[in-house]
């Protein structure tokens, strides 16, 4: 054990904090040991055990590392917004990780090249896992299917034609077969490429009022009702991600009762604004899919309490100053997420419509269940990635606050409760909240 | 309702003209009041007032338009202000500038006002955000948002020939609702001013989704919804609409909506016809209706440059008590 010790660093105990993880049903007050880059023991130290590091988290709330399916991190392509390095910080500090990231970086993820690109520049930097999600079509083009085997060798979770919508039907169906047969799980974001071509906003009262070309709710909810009878057809391992509309949920529900093995996510930004919050054009609202109607937010909101849309992302897109400084429709979609995740998150709980466990698994066990990573708990022998949070900490978002170099949310000024106070990632300190 | 602070101060006087949607019914009676006053300007022998010397106003056009911009710069004229034309398409965006680099350029040689237009909904408000404090900014505009002056220049047409009890009137607006700045303008100006009905009739291609949140009654039977209307609104169907898959054509468009002299009839007798300008002849309307003894159209250009000369007098005088004060 000594020698195991010197090999592998440090011996850590986190003390006196309250455990929360929701895959094991756990919810008390003891001590965790990190040994080895993985958690050795709950409660009472192993033999042998030479603390080398303690962690005083009492009055603390200890939960598995986030898991957040997607996040913008603009590299390689647009390191003028972000990079590899800036963005696993702020996720780190944000309590996140693991992470994926879409393919619709230039170049697109469709070789492993570059997933070792963005593997290399991520484990340098240390802070976060980031997975990168390849192109399920060469280029995002919809016209020819990526090399999926070798993708998923190079080490890719699962596959994704990011934010452009697929409009030929029969280049997805083999899409979708060809994933089913090698078994490699699809992230489908549904959006008509025709019906939301034009829009920057939902079509809805604020399109009306302020003259802007509108995305309407049956974009998501035709491409949703088209995806389904694909996965139905094709038996592939689909997701939807950040689902929009009420309708479109009401459709993956009726699926999943007829037993059609199908998930889905929410931005944790949908669950809180609406259209109305574009107000007099405020970009920092333009974002894709577009705030939709408060029917809309409440629909998500009860999926999210029924169990129907499994895990909450942050969907993060970071952009630089200039993105934002036009008129609205010229303006770029995004918003800068990954630190208002959590506290977005942990408010529901608050807000009396989720359990503090069900809160948890929607940013840690369940998502990584849906694409089988193991992470997101607490378990015995699991790797030690911990997310340590002070749950009665205020704090208020603010370009000073935020560590993305992306200060583009709609959320500036709001007050946030619950701080991140420490990160671990391998059982060690990644970040840590100074006070 | 609270006070915009973006196009009004703390006081609630017009800081910026940007859209109607917000303003007070009797912020708009000022408007009017004031271009009334200013109507008599154009009958004199000497056609100016030196309200605005030694002011200098840009015309931005990032949008080709004649009657908008002429109406402007004579108004601008008439109040003694410089006027600078600047044609946008041959200007420095279209050599990768960004408007805001070119707007503090304009600052900097001490414009005291913008009038913009701009292809993109909320260019104007944009704008308005980003100039210094002392420098107002005209929505001449913007996308399919608003289009102010026009708004306000329809309200002072049909003032003159209605009264100004406009809970007495009905008001119907045939044509794109959807594409159109002058419609949203003018629906707001109606509604502030208590307009007693207000129909839109169109066909459901160019209705907005949720036009009944703008206040409207929706109509796509032109003869019920001209039925005993006061005041008879076509909008400019443009040509572009006419290419995608929004109407079949032009003149199928004219078989339903056109307004010719026998749908006419069915509004009242004394209904007056307007257009914002330029009429597709044959499209929206008849020559003979375009021309006829109902049609104000002629009346709304004139009546702009007094509208025009009320809005920059109101934005400009406040700025000008501030420096004195």
């Amino acid at each position: 054990m000594s020698e195991a010790n010197a090999m592998t660093g440090s011996h850590t105990v986190i003390r006196h904090g309250r455990l929360i993880d929701p895959a094991n049903g756990r919810d008390e007050i003891a001590d965790l040991y990190l040994a080895a880059g993985r958690i050795v023991a709950i409660g009472n130290a192993p033999a042998d055990f030479v603390v080398s590091q303690e962690i005083d988290a009492q009055g603390l709330w200890v939960l598995p590392g986030l898991v957040d399916l997607h996040a913008q991190l603009r590299e390689p392509g647009e390191k003028h917004k972000a990079s590899i390095a800036s963005e696993t910080r702020a996720a780190a500090a944000a309590g996140i990780t693991t992470l994926c990231c879409g393919p619709d970086t230039q170049p697109v993820i469709d070789t492993p090249a570059i997933v070792e690109l963005i593997h290399s520049k991520a484990s340098n930097a240390g802070m976060t896992r980031v997975h990168p999600l390849a192109a399920l079509t060469q280029g995002l083009a919809g016209d020819q299917l990526s090399e999926m085997h070798a993708l998923r060798q190079a080490g890719c979770v699962a596959m994704s034609n990011g934010k452009v919508p697929m409009g030929n039907t029969l280049v997805l169906r083999r899409a979708l077969e060809y994933a089913a047969g090698l078994d490699i799980p699809v992230m489908l974001y549904a959006e008509d490429p025709w019906l939301g071509a034009t829009g920057c906003v939902h079509e809805g009262v604020v399109a009306a009022r302020l003259g802007l070309p509108g995305i309407p709710s049956c974009a998501e909810v035709i491409a949703v009702g088209r995806d389904l009878m694909l996965i139905e057809q094709t038996g592939v391992r689909a997701h939807f991600c950040q689902l929009s509309s009420a309708r479109a949920v009401e459709l993956i529900v009726a699926a999943q009762q007829r037993g059609i093995t199908v998930t889905a996510d929410v931005c944790a930004h949908q669950l809180y604004l609406t259209e109305i919050d574009v107000g007099q054009f405020n970009s920092l609202c333009h974002v894709r899919p577009p705030l939709r109607s408060q029917r809309d937010r409440d629909g998500l909101r009860k999926a999210l309490a029924d169990g129907n849309i499994n895990a909450i992302c942050s969907d993060h897109q970071p952009h630089d100053a200039d993105a934002k400084l036009a008129p609205f429709p010229t303006t770029e979609p995004g918003i800068s997420a990954l630190e208002t995740l959590l506290p977005l998150t942990l408010r529901l709980v608050d807000e009396s419509l989720l359990t503090l466990a069900q809160a948890v698994a929607a940013v840690s066990s369940q998502p990584a269940k849906i694409l089988g990573l193991d992470a997101g708990t607490l378990s015995l022998g699991a790797m030690a990635d911990i997310c340590i949070v002070d749950p009665h900490k205020y704090w208020t978002v603010s370009a000073q606050t935020l560590r993305s170099r992306g200060k583009n949310t709609p959320l500036l000024g709001w007050e946030m409760k619950g701080q991140v106070s420490h990160t671990l990632l391998a059982g060690k300190i990644v970040f840590q909240q100074v006070t | 309702m609270a006070i915009d602070t973006l196009q009004q101060d703390a006081s609630g006087k017009l800081r910026h003209f940007l859209t109607i949607e917000g303003l007070s019914r009797s912020l708009l009676s000022e408007i009017l009041n004031l271009a009334e006053s200013f109507l008599t300007v154009d009958e004199q022998h000497v056609k100016k007032v030196p309200l605005l010397r030694g002011k200098t106003i840009a015309n931005l056009f990032f949008e080709s338009s004649t009657r908008t911009r002429t109406t402007f710069e004579l108004a601008a004229k008439r109040l003694s202000a410089d006027v600078l034309n600047i044609n946008i398409q041959t200007s420095a965006t279209s050599k990768g500038e960004s408007l805001l680099d070119m707007l503090h350029n304009l600052e900097a040689m001490h414009c005291d006002m913008f009038i913009v237009r701009h292809a993109d909904s909320g260019a104007a408000h944009f704008i308005a955000r980003h100039v210094a404090p002392h420098v107002s900014v005209i929505n001449a505009g913007d996308g399919s948002h608003a289009h102010p002056t026009q708004g306000m220049l329809d309200m002072f047409t049909i003032r003159r020939h209605k009264g100004a009890d406009f809970n007495r009137l009905r008001v119907a607006i045939i044509g794109d609702v959807m594409h159109s700045r002058v419609a949203r303008s003018q629906i707001h100006a109606l509604n502030i001013l208590g307009v007693g009905e207000l129909r839109v009739i169109a066909p459901k291609t160019l209705v907005p989704a949720a036009a009944h949140a703008l206040g409207v009654h929706v109509y796509h039977d032109m003869a019920r919804g001209l039925a005993d209307v006061d005041v008879v609104i076509m909008l400019r169907l443009q040509r572009e609409r006419m290419r995608g898959a929004l109407i079949p054509s032009g003149s199928e468009y004219f078989q339903l909506y056109g307004l010719n002299e026998e749908m006419l009839g069915l509004a009242k007798a004394d209904a007056i016809v307007m257009h914002p300008g330029p009429i597709n002849r044959g499209i929206e309307m008849d020559s003979a209706v375009a021309d006829g003894k109902q049609s104000v159209i002629l009346e709304q250009v004139s009546n702009g440059i007094a509208v025009r000369m009320a809005v920059m007098a109101m934005c400009l005088g406040r700025a000008a008590e501030g420096e004195s004060a």
